[in-house]
């Protein structure tokens, strides 16, 4: 049989080598040079901008906020630049959702779709290597883009955490600060490459994770995010303007007193006389909290202080660092078993 | 060489409640072009891409390469697979294929492969998605070729292509089987160019294996007996696989040997490849034994009804 004139090919036996993995690297960046590129381009472009804005706001905040809340800081400086910085908080919630959407969603959507899968998978450097040798150079990528990108912006952000406008837990900067940024790309990231793999086509898979990014983002800002650790307790009136106020109650001899109670006795508040508070002062209207304390009501907050901003970001950060490691992996372990 | 480069024993695969492969069993022998037969929907598909690791079976078991498990390192390594469509990734250059390709294998004759582009006038900064379809079926046939393969699968390689691109793209299968040994498994609903091209023929129907053997023993065991009409109905005992009645004389194909005895008034005839197919895929009923030319460890390699 001619089999046996075959032009010299290594014996098959069980120890055969595989394909070193850094042989993916070139596949990987060849593949997907492109894309890295786009993001480059956008994130670069982002940070001239960060940097020639955060230039002006940082010499307006020098020259006019000191003190922080004199008028001239109000009119040169939250005044201008106020607007934009909060339109630029909001554009970079958006990135980890557009990476995870542009970058992960088709990493496999398209080999699916185009039916390329059935050229790379019967390679014979096979599935498993093929597939961690691509996610996880893109996912290392991505990530590391957003945390160099964090530090511009912790820069761009300092001008109005000193002149207090906006404190580390504030929702629309406490995700672009720390290792949470970066942290919610890769997790964007890895939500994207297994919608891909469960939907098999870029468009749709595109929006299914935009779609499954907002929502995470939007309930943890919202529901758990306030959790990681169990908030103070204050009766204190007096708490710094940093701490990150959870909620608000009212007792009364040691029992919890509902809303409804609290609104049926500030009725007698509002038919209230005026007080005199000073030697010429009147007050007309006393306020409400302390109106309450002199009737036996106690004011309790629960907050989260300043000080929790980094157990936070780590807390932040360690969850969504698992959840992608785990969405990553259950994307690997589907494409070993996938069977078209 | 005794190896079989597909075995099945009872190989299934169902998709939803739908079997697109049923208790398939075969043995297609080493060194040969054997060619995967049957309509649309008969499970050629399916059979290659189980074969291949892409799918798993539901039911049964399918080696590949002499006992290798699909899709295990050493099958992937030997084998070299070209699936339907011929698909390469369309916004990348003819040469970055080729290192692609390179990359993803343990072995790439870099070489063989330009000169190959080069013979068939492919430009390599030519991005695939640019090149005709014959010349893409051609570079991924070539992208196969190099990774010198023991084992080359093709499905519906040709089902897209002009006559002078199958013409062209079977050629180069031909010349690869012929100087390096390569054995091919090719899927093909295209009967006419068989003849030329496959010396083992497997014949699915409905998911099942209708008739598998070398093509040469497959002939030989079968002729068209052409008769009167009236007469035709006098076979009946007979191993007839498909009855073709004129107004005067009817087509028997019938399981006989050229010194089987012709009945009187009758004439024997041997049959084509392309008849003989089709006779087997007008009567999914039929089952044939194979030809008496086997490897010695190629059981089983039929299934007979």
């Amino acid at each position: 049989m001619t089999a046996l004139t075959m032009p010299a090919r290594p014996k098959h036996d069980a120890g055969l080598r595989p394909v070193p993995w850094w042989r993916m690297a070139w596949v990987t960046w060849r593949q997907h040079r492109a894309a890295l590129a786009g993001v480059a381009v956008f994130l670069g472009a982002f940070a001239v901008y960060l940097w020639l804005t955060g230039l002006q706001m940082h010499h307006a905040e020098a020259a006019y906020c000191h003190p922080a809340g004199s008028l001239g800081c109000a009119i040169n400086f939250t005044g201008r630049y106020g607007e934009t910085a909060i339109l630029v908080s909001i554009a970079l919630q958006a990135v980890p959702a557009l990476i995870g959407a542009f970058i992960g969603a088709p990493v496999l959507a398209r080999e699916l779709e185009t039916g390329t899968f059935r050229y790379a998978w019967t390679q014979g450097i096979g599935r498993l290597r093929w597939t961690v040798g691509k996610l996880v150079p893109l996912a290392v990528a991505v990530t590391a883009a957003a945390g160099a990108f964090t530090v511009l912006f912790a820069w761009y952000n300092q001008p109005w955490a000193a002149a207090g406008y906006v404190t580390p837990f504030s929702a629309r900067v406490f995700d672009l600060l720390g290792v949470a940024f970066a942290a919610w790309t890769l997790a964007a990231f890895a939500i994207g490459v297994l919608a891909g793999m469960l939907i098999r086509r870029a468009v749709p898979a595109i929006a299914a994770t935009l779609a499954a990014y907002a929502g995470l983002a939007f309930a943890t800002g919202l529901w758990l995010r306030e959790h990681y650790i169990t908030p103070l307790v204050t009766h204190s009136t007096n708490l710094p303007g940093s701490a990150w106020i959870i909620g608000h109650w009212y007792t009364k001899g040691g029992r919890l007193v509902s809303q409804s109670a609290i609104s049926q006795e500030l009725r007698g508040y509002h038919h209230a006389p005026a007080t005199q508070v000073g030697p010429n002062t009147f007050q007309a209207v006393l306020d409400p909290v302390r109106y309450l304390t002199q009737h036996g009501y106690t004011n309790w907050t629960s907050y989260q202080p300043a000080s929790r901003f980094w157990p936070f970001q780590w807390i932040e950060g360690g969850w969504l660092l698992a959840l992608s490691v785990l969405l990553i992996a259950a994307t690997v372990w589907l494409v070993r078993r996938r069977a078209t | 060489m005794n190896m079989n480069v597909i075995e099945a024993s009872g190989l299934g695969k169902r998709y939803g409640r739908t079997w697109a492969l049923c208790e398939c069993t075969l043995a297609i022998p080493a060194g040969h072009v054997a060619a995967l037969v049957g309509p649309n929907g008969a499970g050629k598909t399916t059979l290659l891409n189980l074969a291949v690791g892409l799918a798993e079976p539901s039911a049964g078991a399918v080696t590949v390469l002499g006992g290798l498990p699909p899709g295990s390192p050493a099958a992937l390594d030997g084998i070299a697979f070209v699936a339907q469509d011929t698909p390469v990734y369309k916004n990348l250059p003819a040469a970055d294929m080729l290192h692609l390709t390179r990359n993803l294998n343990r072995r790439f004759d870099q070489r063989y492969a330009r000169d190959r582009l080069a013979e068939l006038g492919i430009p390599l900064n030519r991005k695939a998605g640019k090149l005709s379809g014959g010349q893409q079926a051609q570079l991924a046939l070539t992208l196969a070729l190099a990774r010198r393969p023991r084992l080359l699968v093709l499905d519906e390689p040709v089902a897209m292509l002009d006559p002078v691109a199958r013409h062209d793209f079977m050629a180069t299968v031909l010349a690869a089987a012929a100087d390096d040994g390569v054995s091919v498994v090719l899927s093909s609903h295209v009967l006419a160019e068989l003849e030329r091209v496959a010396d083992y023929l497997i014949l699915l129907s409905r998911g099942r294996v209708q008739m598998a053997g070398e093509v040469d023993g497959l002939l030989a065991s079968h002729r068209v007996l052409t008769g009167p009409t009236a007469e035709a109905g006098q076979y009946a005992d007979r191993p007839v696989v498909h009855v073709r009645r004129g107004a005067a004389q009817a087509h028997l194909l019938v399981r006989a040997t050229a010194d089987d005895p012709v009945p009187s008034g009758w004439e024997a005839h041997p049959v084509g490849l392309e008849e003989l197919t089709l006779a087997y895929l007008r009567e999914p009923g039929a089952g044939a034994l194979p030809g008496p030319a086997r490897g010695r460890d190629t059981q089983p390699s039929e299934v007979t009804r």
